[in-house]
């Protein structure tokens, strides 16, 4: 396969979307940088990230069949040249990455100039865009090293995006430098799993790789490269007990950043971590190494309680929800340690799901901030009279997030629950549903200060500007709409899940 | 020499004498890169590792302050953090091929193909750039934007302070110790030029020679920096505006992927250097390549330059007799 | 497994185990020391002996620098070392300072902030700050988790 010959095929624009999903936000940011207009930023950034939403829905409108794109960067076949590759997968995240951004950008509007000084405008948006790209790009090549290149893109802008709170709190900084120093760590990590991998193999591209590794199972070098790779992503993802970057990174960036980040960034880490597992080692080496079963199982049970029992003695709505996100990854990992279909169609559907919940919750956190000065639980006393609009919708997504019947959130748990069932692990079953209680807890003692006590002084609060209720509400409303409509999240995750287990075969 | 560096980095508490230590073991593993047969790697290592971070950690060190102080924490913990990955990697060295060895995966697969199949479809000598700027192309793209990054994030993050500053009038701050220095200031005259030509040399000359854009961007940029020392940061900046570097930053940038989306045009895939010149594929590959490594060196000159002006602006916590 | 130690395995990792050693110090000084610049030449160290590691992978015995004759009129008897590794590692050290460089802007910033470099120092900071927020709203748990 690698004698194949140079083909520079003659293309239309349709086949180049694969690469203009990414490029489009990647030419805007230097663009922007370079018009240099603070006024015109927010809307090269916006028409950017709308323009990379519409090509990723057809994109996924093209795989959802199960068909796989592979696009030759250069003109290069692989293993030579670098691959982008679309399946269901990686398409079900793009469009997630890109949806969010283009609901989040609206609403940052409002809240980055109340949050960060003019001056910063281009910087900011520059940056948005750029961590979008990274993004972008890790979800939708095929080419290992690739992932570091793009990831490192998205966690640079992240940082700086991160440090951008300092201007409300000085803290934000040293969470910026805490997340720089763990996720370089994980990027280096990732960076000698890869190395390892590249000695057995002798490739790069995943599929080769995968290819190359099924008669390797019981190499060292190979066994040493996963564990690697997974430590390293792990990072990122912020699997329980390397998760303590992330409550303060959350907590005190800019509300428009932890809306955006928490809703994608570790969704998409999650993802690379599903294909590295599935796609590169494949189900049989999970299988034969069993670490999925002894150590990814047990550190997700634990993420999901003991995260969520932090997450309830929080007094900030907004680092409860920091909590409350390692937590979710748990169940997430859950899902990928059944190693079965309807597993990862779990936790594909609930990388969805808790994505648009959560940017919803954190857009709340954002407005109450901007009107109230703060999301401490006595700051948003009473606001469920002040602000209505606001908090009927964090109280919706709030319900999204415990997973109650008639929210997306409910989906994925019943999802989850059907896959513990078939594996005939009740025990975990009852655990899931048993944490979920926890998360009862923590948004019950949300709704309790926003609708039963009184509100604190008399200034009068106003409802927060169209500009951020809007995108709010119509991620409250996706909640309930994914909740009820489960045609195309269930069957893209089905479709990517299948894609996933079938290993390289499918991939070809 | 190595492993004693290192291990004096972990013992010394002077942060200036361990910014040194960075620095002679970035030249030591540049030199063992070289026998390693990696030139270009080798040069990269000595001119980021041994240059600009040493500069960069020197202006850090310069704004913050210079001793470390114990730390009171029991180091167990790390300790076995740290025994454990390496433990995990000398398991995984268990089943590694040999040192050298011709047989090794690394050697059979991908690598001999880009040996055998450069020359002619590339036809650029330097096979690392070969990879580098084509086969790879995209990856260097992406790294051009991890620098981009950089740049926009160090000036998002300390530019800030400059006007506050400027209200201040503080003009003594501009005045360098050496302005008054003739020799030294005829000397750095005639250096810089001679810098900056070495830059376009190693700029224009990456395909048959190691370097390439990103090394003639560091290069240049020293050159800047070099004179921004000797004379003073007003008058580098009278010489390359910061407004003008923040269009340099991404403008290289912009070339780069440019060159990549005018392929689309011509009905090629992105990057896809054959689009220069249809007719000929391995002369569109080389112009590809000289475009981008352009792209490549004014992003990189811009950053660092960039970079500079924002640590240089600030006011320095320590006065010169400290140090 | 000790029969695996024959000679010519030793010999032959060495090199290998030479460039862990270094880079758990580098990891070692990134975990343990507390002083903020410290930190990131620990992390340089810790890349940089991982880049040399990347690079031994490639070299072959008796090769040469993947360069070809400047005018194309290759010897096949010539053996040449892998370039894939050092494209990557070029790749990988520009990555490297992009870094540093955001790590010490970083630092700038927390110097300014909390006039001090060493993380015990800007803990008690913090821990100042959140017991000062507890006071003000209520009870809590956590602060910053490090």
């Amino acid at each position: 396969m690698t004698t194949e010959n140079i083909h520079h095929v003659s293309a239309s624009l349709g086949d180049h979307l694969p690469v203009l999903v990414v490029l489009v936000p990647f030419v805007a940011a230097p663009l922007l940088v370079f018009i240099g207009s603070r006024r015109l930023a927010w809307s090269i950034a916006f028409a950017a990230s709308a323009i990379s939403l519409v090509i990723s829905f057809l994109l996924l409108m093209r795989v959802i069949g199960g068909e796989v794109i592979s696009y030759h960067l250069g003109g290069w076949a692989p293993p030579l040249g670098i691959e982008y590759r679309v399946d269901a997968a990686n398409a079900f995240v793009l469009l997630l990455v890109t949806a969010i951004a283009v609901v989040v950008l609206p609403f940052a509007r409002e809240s980055v100039r109340a949050e960060i000084p003019d001056r910063q405008n281009t910087l900011f948006y520059a940056l948005f865009l750029l961590c979008l790209t990274g993004l972008l790009g890790v979800a939708v090549t095929g080419d290992a090293f690739n992932v570091f290149v793009f990831l490192e893109i998205s966690s640079l802008a992240t940082y700086v995006l991160i440090a951008q709170g300092s201007y409300r709190d000085k803290r934000a900084l040293t969470a910026s430098y805490d997340y720089l120093i763990m996720g370089t760590i994980g990027a280096t990590f990732f960076v000698i799993g890869l190395g390892l991998l590249y000695m057995a193999t002798g490739t790069l591209n995943m599929a080769d790789i995968a290819e190359r590794l099924v008669d390797q199972a019981g190499n060292r070098t190979v066994r040493a490269a996963f564990a690697f790779i997974v430590v390293g992503i792990g990072l990122k993802v912020a699997i329980y007990p390397l998760h303590l970057w992330l409550p303060n990174a959350y907590t005190f960036a800019p509300s428009a950043v932890t809306a955006f980040v928490a809703a994608t960034s570790t969704k998409v880490a999650v993802y690379v971590l599903m294909r590295f597992m599935f796609s590169v080692f494949q189900p049989v080496f999970l299988f034969e190494v069993n670490t999925l079963e002894f150590i990814i199982l047990p550190f997700a049970l634990l993420a999901m309680f003991a995260a969520s029992f932090i997450a309830v003695f929080q007094s900030d709505f907004k680092r409860m929800l920091a909590y409350s996100s390692i937590a979710q990854i748990g169940y997430m990992l859950l899902g990928i340690a059944f190693l079965t279909e309807t597993g990862l169609t779990a936790a594909i559907v609930h990388l969805f799901n808790h994505g648009i919940t959560k940017a919803a919750l954190f857009m709340g956190v954002g407005i109450y901030a901007l009107r109230l000065g703060g999301s401490f639980l006595d700051d948003i006393e009473g606001a469920g009279r002040r602000m209505p609009w606001t908090s009927a919708a964090v109280v919706i997504a709030g319900l999204s997030l415990i997973g109650v019947p008639g929210t997306a959130g409910f989906i994925s748990k019943w999802v989850l629950v059907e896959a513990a069932l078939e594996k005939g692990w009740w025990l975990i079953a009852i655990l899931i549903v048993a944490s979920s209680l926890l998360a009862v807890i923590y948004v019950w003692r949300v709704i309790e200060v926003l609708y039963l006590k009184a509100p604190k002084g008399d200034v009068i609060v106003k409802e927060a500007p169209l500009s951020m209720l809007l995108p709010l509400w119509v991620m409250a409303l996706a909640c309930v709409y994914f909740g009820l409509d489960t045609d195309l999240t269930i069957s893209a995750a089905r479709a990517a899940a299948e894609g996933l287990m079938a290993g390289t075969s499918g991939m070809r | 020499m190595l492993v004693t560096t290192a291990i004096t980095v972990v013992r010394t508490r002077s942060l200036f004498a361990i910014v040194m230590l960075s620095g002679v073991f970035s030249l030591l593993s540049a030199l063992l890169l070289v026998t390693l047969d990696a030139v270009d790697v080798a040069f990269t290592e000595a001119a980021v590792g041994a240059g600009i971070s040493t500069v960069l950690l020197l202006g850090t060190l310069a704004l913050t302050s210079r001793f470390e102080r114990p730390v009171r924490r029991s180091p167990l913990p790390p300790l076995i953090v740290v025994l454990v990955t390496g433990a995990a990697l000398i398991y995984g060295t268990m089943d590694m091929p040999n040192f050298g060895s011709p047989e090794a995966p690394a050697q059979t697969h991908v690598s001999p193909d880009y040996i055998q199949r450069s020359p002619h479809e590339i036809g650029v000598p330097n096979i690392v750039t070969g990879i580098l700027a084509s086969y790879r192309g995209y990856d260097t793209l992406g790294e051009t934007a991890v620098v981009f990054t950089a740049g926009i994030g160090v000036l998002a993050l300390i530019r800030l302070l400059r006007r506050r500053r400027d209200g201040e009038g503080n003009t003594k701050e501009g005045a360098s110790l050496m302005r008054h220095h003739l020799i030294l200031r005829v000397v750095t005259k005639l250096l810089v030029g001679l810098i900056m030509l070495f830059a376009l040399y190693v700029q224009f000359h990456g395909d048959y020679s190691p370097g390439g854009g990103f090394q003639a961007g560091v290069i240049m940029a020293v050159a800047f920096i070099l004179y921004g020392v000797v004379f003073s940061l007003d008058q580098v900046q009278m010489v390359l505006p910061p407004w003008l570097v923040h269009k340099l930053v991404a403008l290289g940038v912009l070339i780069y992927a440019g060159t990549g989306i005018y392929s689309f045009f011509v009905g090629f895939n992105f990057l896809d250097y054959s689009a220069l010149n249809p007719q000929h594929p391995e002369h569109g590959q080389h112009y590809g390549i000289l475009l981008v490594e352009l792209g490549v060196g004014i992003t990189v000159t811009g950053v660092m330059v960039a970079i500079y002006y924002a640590f240089a602006a600030r006011p320095p916590i320590l006065s010169d007799e400290e140090w | 497994m000790l029969e695996e130690f024959t000679w010519p395995f030793i010999v032959g990792h060495l090199n290998y185990w030479l460039f862990i050693v270094l880079m758990m110090t580098g990891l070692y000084i990134v975990v343990a020391k507390g002083n903020l610049v410290k930190k990131i030449v620990g992390l340089n160290i810790f890349q940089t002996s991982v880049f040399m590691l990347y690079i031994s992978m490639g070299k072959v015995t008796g090769g040469t620098a993947p360069i070809f004759p400047i005018d194309l009129n290759i010897d096949p008897d010539v053996v040449y070392s892998n370039p894939l590794p050092h494209v990557l590692i070029l790749t990988a050290i520009v990555v490297g300072i992009a870094t540093t460089s955001l790590g010490l802007a970083l630092i700038v910033r927390i110097r300014e902030e909390y006039d001090s470099i060493e993380e015990e120092r800007i803990l008690e900071i913090e821990q100042a700050i959140a017991n000062a927020e507890n006071q003000r709203h209520g009870q809590a748990m956590g602060g910053r988790a490090t």
